[in-house]
């Protein structure tokens, strides 16, 4: 017998189950990312190795190498130049993929901020990690959080199979024509990147009826298009070039929606596309956070609703364009939302997280606004415990009672 | 309404696509009867490093929800089996970014099963097994440790053998026929389906009272909170002045983390020949983790609590059959080769010659060059 090779020895199995044109798999959030990569047929995709983000490479080059998928593969000497070659790739009518983690993510940061400006539909995967010194792999949100005033759509998911839902998601909306603007999607370090789950994955087929082909029309560079991308232009012509992406910007609502509807249709799956809302009909508090921290608050909320206690769990799933009506909507009439951020705000209003503060300040018109407590917790990747959400949510009681200060933010699972 | 948990614990670079075909056959197993399940890595390990230990897990669920209070973590406690795909682990084991050595049976739960591969005898392999506290089972596969690869996988059906065995010691986790229908979707090979159904057979567990097993008690400290913790992330460093042995005069032994040891990343230790030691110094020099003392005779001593087994001495010594690595199979303690040999220098060249003629095969790599066509020559490879 000949000795089976290593590809097709630690080849994802195929399972029986799924549905029509899709089929499970046992696969990780990064696995879940290639391929989609692989399914909207991407063109050019970078690397450059940063834990979590290089998970993702390896299944690329691994689909590449196993002749599943076919793109060019060009692994940049940082992270910096990763995300300056896919910008200029974007730019002749290539759809890319690229992504880092923490520090990395930072290192291009010189690339990232200019990206929006240009109207580059560039979709990157944020694998979210702790900003060292001190090294620590774990998840912390700072990192994608760093560029969410700067043109950049953000999405945070909490299954390998919403990553690869939303990355699909992400080229419509960002190559949608009225848009023109990146996409970055956030999983969780470890619990999402690390973590095999099984995942439907759609057919081509299935996926080319949702995506159409990207078309950069009259902004592709190109000698048959003779133009230039981004002059010197100062003061004279700076403010309007902001505000068109502003504009984009505003329009990314509908658009986002359009495409949840249209995925549904297709996939019948994607659920409400800002928030997601899980045993909030009665609720009297609520508590909000992205990621992965879902699955245990999602289990202390059952817990808590078996004790007869009114608890709901609000999980924003994009934080940019921030869903300001959805959360105005949801949260109105609730005595107080207990803000679960895994990110951190040193000298922010409160000292709160970044989470909070927005929520906030979205909720500031509301007519009797509930009470907002800001929790810090999970930070550097600590585990959030079915405990610490059960006492996050006493104290959001608290605050409801008004025995507890609303304006002071409570940092849970730290040790004195 | 049940939730059952597997725990690998296997070597890095080694064992890894090994581990990694074992939790992922749990999953497809169990899948197999309707339960939905998840396996992963341990996040903080490196198993990109030769030999240091490192975990994979398997977790089933009868639902979606009951899977759900055991996500987002790092590692399930409570195991219903931890499976270690070497026996030299159950010595303990120090993960990269942990906390010195950690019993096997660390996060087996009660009335687990340790499942190991070994050609041991239990009592053999309890004595070497930290206590626990608490009864447990030990399960053993008859079988040499598989240190089948990473980049090109040797599949000696270890993996196949432990799903099958794992049917036989946690049957509420997954059935010998979903196991073997598994199997059979995955690889489509009638012969690991039959290793893996014979490996069920031969299975058996054997009783661990509490006061069975090695009484050392682990190392263990609070994590200190906020504040207590210096600012500014300072690490004071040691007092590196040299240690004072005990009845040595002369040499010199550097000063050690008492608790990071690093021994259990070891699958083969350097046995060397003091007779034929030119002191050259060469494998003091190369020696990346200073495991090496300097003896008041000027010789090189090995500190078997400090070396991982890398084999660089070894490669750099230029007298023949000076410096052997050796299966860590061959031996049952950290003791000093220099001390053994000052006592009884006859009685330590018989010793070093049995290991060196009569040793078990290298746990990976070749002693020499040329030594792979000799194998293959005589059948052994």
């Amino acid at each position: 017998m000949a000795p089976p090779d290593t590809a097709t020895a630690a080849k994802t199995i195929e399972l029986p189950g799924g549905s029509g044109d899709e089929r499970e798999e046992l696969i990780s959030g990064s696995e879940a990312i290639a391929h989609a990569c692989r399914l909207a047929d991407v063109d050019v995709i970078t690397a450059y190795p940063i834990r979590p983000y290089d998970t993702v490479m390896q299944y690329v080059s691994q689909m590449i190498s196993n002749g599943d998928f076919d793109c060019e593969f060009i692994v940049a000497e940082s992270e910096h130049s990763q995300f300056e070659i896919v910008k200029h790739a974007s730019a002749v009518g290539a759809r890319v993929f690229c992504g880092s983690s923490g520090v990395g993510w930072f290192y291009a940061f010189e690339a990232l901020a200019v990206t929006a400006g240009l109207r580059i539909p560039m979709v990157a995967m944020v694998g979210n990690r702790a900003l060292d010194d001190p090294g620590a792999f774990g998840v912390e949100h700072n990192d994608a959080l760093a560029v969410r005033d700067l043109g950049w759509m953000l999405a945070w998911v909490a299954t390998a199979q919403e990553a690869l839902d939303t990355a699909l998601i992400a080229y419509r909306v960002a190559e949608d024509p009225r848009i023109f603007l990146p996409c970055a999607i956030s999983c969780d370090g470890a619990f999402l990147t690390h973590s095999q789950a099984i995942v439907k994955v759609p057919s081509k087929e299935m996926v080319d009826s949702f995506l159409p082909p990207y078309d950069r029309g009259e902004k592709q560079l190109h000698p048959d298009n003779p133009i230039t991308i981004a002059p010197q232009v100062n003061e004279d012509w700076l403010m309007e070039m902001r505000q068109q992406n502003d504009k984009a910007m505003r329009r990314a609502r509908e658009v986002i929606i359009e495409a949840y509807d249209d995925f549904e249709a297709k996939f019948g799956r994607g659920g409400e596309p800002f928030i997601e809302r899980y045993m909030m009909d009665d609720a009297e508090i609520v508590l909000v956070g992205m990621g992965t921290l879902a699955l245990p608050v999602k289990v202390a909320v059952r817990k808590m609703r078996g004790q007869g206690k009114k608890v709901g769990f609000l999980r924003v799933r994009w934080f940019r364009p921030f869903p300001t009506i959805e959360l105005q909507d949801a949260l109105s009439g609730v005595q107080a939302v207990g803000v679960i951020d895994r990110d951190y705000g040193f000298g922010s209003p409160f000292h709160s997280g970044v989470l909070a503060n927005e929520l906030r300040s979205a909720l500031y018109p509301v007519e009797n606004p509930p009470k907002v407590v800001s929790f810090i917790a999970g930070l550097g990747g600590r585990e959030v415990s079915i405990d610490n959400v059960v006492e996050i949510a006493g104290m959001t009681y608290d605050a409801a009672n008004d025995s507890l200060d609303d304006q002071d933010t409570h940092w849970i699972g730290v040790r004195e | 309404m049940s939730t059952g948990s597997v725990e690998v614990v296997y070597r890095g670079i080694f064992q890894k696509t090994l581990a990694k075909n074992i939790c992922r056959g749990i999953v497809f197993a169990a899948r197999k009867e309707g339960k939905i399940g998840t396996a992963f890595g341990r996040y903080g390990d490196s198993p990109e490093r030769n030999g240091i230990p490192a975990k994979q897990f398997a977790v089933v669920s009868d639902t979606e929800e009951e899977l759900e209070e055991h996500l987002a973590k790092y590692e399930p406690v409570n195991n219903d089996v931890t499976i270690a795909a070497d026996d030299a682990l159950c010595k303990g084991i120090e993960s990269w970014a942990w906390y010195g050595l950690q019993p096997i049976n660390k996060l087996l739960g009660d009335g687990g099963t340790l499942l190991v591969t070994s050609i041991q005898s239990p009592n053999k392999l309890i004595k070497t097994i930290h206590r626990k506290g608490t009864p447990y089972n030990l399960a053993i596969v008859k079988a040499q440790a598989s240190f089948s690869g990473l980049w090109a996988y040797k599949d000696d059906h270890t993996d196949v053998r432990l799903l099958g065995a794992l049917a036989k010691v946690a049957p509420h986790i997954v059935s010998l026929d979903a196991m073997l229908e598994a199997i059979r979707d995955q690889w489509n090979d009638d012969l690991k389906v039959a290793a893996a159904k014979r490996a069920y057979e031969a299975t058996e567990s054997t009783p661990v009272g509490v006061d069975q097993g090695n009484d050392e008690v682990p190392f263990s400290f609070d994590l200190p909170g906020w504040t207590k913790m210096e600012e500014g992330l300072v690490i004071r460093g040691m007092d590196a002045k040299p240690q004072d042995v005990p009845g040595r005069d002369g040499g010199y032994v550097p000063t050690r983390n008492e608790v990071f040891k690093k021994f259990s990343t070891r699958t083969m230790r350097p046995v060397i020949n003091f007779d034929t030691c030119t002191k050259c110094t060469l494998c003091w020099l190369n020696c990346p983790d200073t495991c090496f003392d300097i003896t008041p005779d000027g010789f090189y001593d090995a500190n078997m609590e400090a070396c991982c087994g890398c084999g660089v001495c070894e490669a750099v010594c230029p007298v023949k059959d000076c410096v052997t690595m050796v299966n860590e199979e061959a031996f049952e303690d950290n003791d000093s080769q220099w001390e053994m040999w000052t006592k009884d220098k006859e009685g330590y060249l018989a010793w070093l010659t049995k290991n060196i003629t009569e040793r078990p095969a290298r746990s990976h790599g070749y002693h020499h060059v040329g030594q792979y066509a000799e194998e293959i020559a005589d059948g052994t490879a």
